[in-house]
């Protein structure tokens, strides 16, 4: 079925900075851990090497998600695939596909995310739809104001994460 | 990309169906998403154009197709900006109880 070719999941925000601040953003744990639930990414960002996202969990770290540097054209294109594995449930799931494409439009910069190639009947599509909208929005208040939003905190990410994992068991 | 945009594209009751069509299936066409609504194609198209100037939806080609996907980015930072970290947890228990309530057995 051709609908497999579709993107799944595209979300865009307008933020007012650069793009070589927003590469950044995406790609440096200090400023991933501030937006991004708490997360510390950790990669060189080469084609073909692992891209891992740490979450601090019982007095120390684990792994929250992994996956492979696909494409690597800083600062206009990135793309990974994508592991979710906090949850056991969610472990055996083939990876998806994470895509972050970023253009400058004239006083700010347009950053289209693109979240694909899922497995069938993949048990992470509610963690995806409540997730990246509260990402994006973090991000950008990160990069235009200084402070990330209170939803995306490591704290608020615990409490998400629990949810999923719930959400999971149920289904 | 003003607010009042987002809440201008919301004001209206064809535009929130759009949206809730895209939340149930993403990617659609325009045409698949006027099909079984009493609206033309135009109407349609004049309320997509709308909601993607609102950014509350977001666009990609295919070939000749243009496929719409829901962007709720900009309702995130609205409700990030009036709720809360601790009102959060209050509001979805009353949310899900109302949900249960309004539903019956689920």
């Amino acid at each position: 079925m051709a609908k497999h070719e579709k993107p799944s999941f595209v979300y865009v925000t307008y933020i007012a900075t650069t793009p070589e601040k927003l590469w950044k953003a995406l790609t440096d744990s200090t400023l991933t851990r501030q937006y991004w639930y708490g997360r510390r990414v950790a990669s060189d960002w080469k084609v073909g090497s692992p891209v891992t996202f740490w979450y601090e969990a019982d007095g120390g770290e684990a792994v929250s998600d992994r996956g492979i540097v696909l494409e690597s054209d800083p600062p206009r294109r990135l793309s990974y695939t994508w592991h979710v594995e906090f949850a056991e449930e969610l472990r055996d799931e083939h990876p998806s596909r994470v895509t972050f494409e970023i253009e400058p439009t004239g006083k700010e910069v347009k950053l289209t995310l693109i979240h694909d190639d899922f497995a069938p009947g993949s048990k992470i599509l509610e963690g995806v739809r409540s997730g990246w909208p509260a990402i994006l929005a973090s991000l950008k208040t990160m990069l235009e104001t200084g402070k990330p939003l209170t939803g995306t905190s490591a704290e608020a990410a615990a409490a998400a994460q629990a949810e999923v994992a719930a959400r999971t068991r149920k289904a | 990309m003003g607010m009042d945009l987002v809440f201008k594209a919301l004001a209206d009751p064809s535009r929130r169906k759009l949206l809730d069509r895209l939340r149930a299936r993403n990617g659609q066409t325009l045409s698949e998403l006027g099909s079984g609504l009493d609206m033309t194609r135009q109407a349609v198209a004049k309320h997509l154009a709308l909601l993607e100037a609102a950014n509350l939806i977001a666009t990609r080609k295919r070939g000749r197709e243009k496929l719409h996907y829901l962007n709720p980015v900009p309702i995130q930072g609205i409700y990030e900006r009036w709720i809360g970290k601790f009102e959060r947890n209050r509001l979805r228990a009353l949310s899900d109880l109302k949900k249960a309530l309004e539903q019956g057995d689920d």
